[in-house]
């Protein structure tokens, strides 16, 4: 019998960036389905600023962190902190897609004895990092991170998520003039900026603009992008792993409720929502879900 | 433990000298120690860990919310942060040590330097009377305020040695050795360091120097007040106070803070649940300090020996009436 050699490249195109988009781009979709189910379930929770977040959470997750959920307490794995902790249904959702906590698990957010509570808590779950929830912590707890790890000479990096409302916080910019101060180029801050708060528009309540100028001011390097992009995401993270001497700081351009067109861009789904059944299925249809995967998220 | 005596060559030495020199020689023994200044290191005692040890000495400049939750990341790599200000500037960081520190079960230890009236001139805004009762309400967290230099070099150790987050009082004016080089401390142990059997004075910080000498004035009027070095005001050390209960049955509480919340809360609680009796509260009466030196306010505010003396024959006429009634 004749032996067959495989080619050793038959696996290739999978490595390819346009696939690497495609599963970066189904990972960002199951975590849009997945906080929209998860929300339904709780009765509460923040939709609006899970779902602007979810295309920088896949590709955080799933291509630019050296965190593998086999080895979540690696002293050299990179870091994320979703700073932005109200998001924490994507956080979930990402984490489950990518195999850090099991999926099923995660739609009992908000419920009594789950370990998915409203806002991430590293007791329950150690690979959050840490317990986030109060604006503006997150971000400190991350450069604390930053801070060690070069410290320690322990190559990795953090990365930490924000949300724009978050900006106005005081402490944000305490840890923004600390993190250049100490030249912490091991330190990243992706912010979700989907123009939209609580209660209002940021230009409403309190005005962020000119933010790249206030980043820039502060001797940060800086990148503007489209939040939703996959491969301008990936290109940006990319390229704040290579900066040198400075923190990063990613300005992400994104849509409030992005994926589920009776959202998108209404501050009334920032706040804590109860979901119909009607709405939630609207959502996931308009999320591109079919009638099975429907009723395999909402009928659990 | 045993090389706490050395530590502090100077009798004359504040609590947050005695901090910043054992932190110093503390430093090799425990190589994941970081210290985190605000910009006061002079202040905190901790100019003396930026001499031996200045690459673990880190800046954070006049933000002090942003250092305390730092602390928690700090931590979460494997290093042991020791966040030092002034007590008052804690209290702006409350929210930060609950949720960076406590929440999360950070090894991490906040040792505040400038609490109470001891503060002194600066006045009202910079004397913290509320830090132990704030931080005494955080779930797992440990409040510490130890005596006099020797106990504050022991205490050092002690923390750093201890798994989890830990609030610290040291302290500004010059301190008196009211301990001989026998004395140990332990978290969560009072001691006996005056015999009595009328009733039981108990003392933390600089009270407990008032205490010893509030018992040397009751003892002229034929009164025998025992006096009880509380260090730890949490986990306060519940079977000691019962037991001071059970063979004095009166209480006085003395600390440099608020009546409110801190240490004679602490008591109160405790021996609620366990042997109620007469107890009478030396503190700030729920006001704010002033300006002035520390042993001036003390007197106005009703903190010293005599004060002490006074609140302790009340407790023992109000002993001495249940008495009488049953």
């Amino acid at each position: 019998m004749a032996l067959t050699l495989r080619s050793i490249t038959e696996d290739a195109p999978r490595t390819t960036a346009q696939t690497l988009e495609a599963e970066l781009a189904a990972a960002a979709a199951f975590t849009r389905k997945h906080t929209i189910a998860s929300i339904y379930h709780a009765g509460s929770g923040h939709p609006g600023g899970a779902l602007s977040c979810a295309d920088l959470l896949a590709c955080l997750f799933g291509a630019e962190l050296n965190f593998w959920p086999t080895a979540v307490d690696d002293p050299a794995r990179d870091r994320f902190v979703l700073s932005k902790g109200h998001a924490a249904p994507a956080l979930y959702a990402v984490g489950a897609h990518y195999g850090f906590c099991d999926a099923k698990e995660a739609l009992q957010l908000r419920k009594l004895n789950s370990k998915f509570q409203g806002h991430p808590h590293v007791l329950d779950l150690p690979w959050v990092e840490t317990s986030t929830g109060s604006l503006g912590q997150g971000f400190s707890v991350a450069l604390g991170m930053a801070m060690g790890l070069k410290l320690q000479n322990i190559p990795a990096r953090v990365y930490t998520l924000l949300g724009d409302g978050e900006l106005q916080e005081g402490e944000v910019w305490e840890a923004a003039m600390c993190a250049a101060h100490h030249r912490l180029d091991n330190l990243c801050v992706i912010i979700d900026y989907n123009k939209l708060q609580s209660d209002n528009l940021n230009n409403v309540i309190m005005r962020l603009e000119p933010l790249a100028a206030k980043w820039r001011a502060f001797d940060w390097g800086i990148a503007e992008i489209d939040g939703h992009d996959i491969p301008e995401i990936l290109a940006t993270l990319r390229r704040a792993g290579v900066t040198q001497h400075r923190p990063s700081v990613i300005i992400a351009h994104t849509v409030k409720g992005k994926g589920v067109k009776y959202m998108e861009n209404i501050p009334a789904w920032h706040g804590s929502v109860k979901l119909t059944r009607e709405q939630a299925e609207e959502a996931l249809e308009s999320l591109g879900a079919s009638r099975a995967e429907i009723k395999d998220l909402l009928d659990v | 433990m045993s090389n706490a005596p050395a530590l502090i060559a100077s009798t004359g030495d504040s609590l947050r000298e005695a901090f910043g020199k054992a932190l110093s020689a503390l430093a090799d023994e425990f190589p994941t120690v970081v210290v985190l200044d605000a910009d006061i290191a002079g202040g905190t005692g901790v100019h003396h860990f930026r001499k031996s040890h200045p690459e673990r000495l880190l800046q954070f400049g006049i933000a002090e919310q942003n250092m305390m939750a730092a602390a928690g990341g700090l931590a979460a790599t494997g290093l042991i942060p020791v966040v030092t200000t002034f007590a008052v500037f804690c209290l702006r960081a409350v929210e930060q040590a609950r949720l960076s520190l406590a929440y999360t079960r950070r090894n991490a230890k906040i040792v505040a330097s400038h609490p109470g009236l001891d503060v002194g001139p600066d006045g009202g805004s910079a004397q913290a009377l509320e830090d132990m009762a704030a931080f005494r309400a955080i779930p797992g967290m440990t409040v510490i305020s130890p005596a006099d230099p020797l106990e504050m070099a022991q205490a050092t150790r002690a923390i750093l040695e201890f798994d989890g987050p830990v609030y610290m009082r040291t302290g500004r004016s010059p301190a008196k050795r009211l301990f001989g080089d026998d004395h140990t401390f332990e978290i969560g142990k009072g001691q006996i360091i005056r015999q009595g059997h009328d009733l039981t004075i108990v003392a933390c910080g600089v009270e407990v120097g008032r205490a010893l000498e509030a018992a040397e004035l009751l003892a002229e009027e034929n009164i025998s007040a025992r006096v009880v070095n509380m260090p730890t005001i949490k986990p306060i050390d519940g079977e000691l106070l019962k037991q001071c209960a059970l063979e004095t049955g009166a209480f006085v509480t003395a600390e440099d803070h608020n009546i409110h919340g801190g240490l004679g809360s602490a008591v109160a609680e405790s021996l609620a649940a366990s042997r109620p009796c007469p107890i009478e509260f030396v503190g700030v009466k729920d006001v704010f300090g002033a300006s002035g030196e520390p042993e001036e306010l003390a007197e106005q505010f009703g903190l010293t020996a005599p004060h002490i003396a006074a609140a302790a024959r009340a407790a023992l006429a109000r002993k001495k009436h249940l008495r009488k009634k049953s």
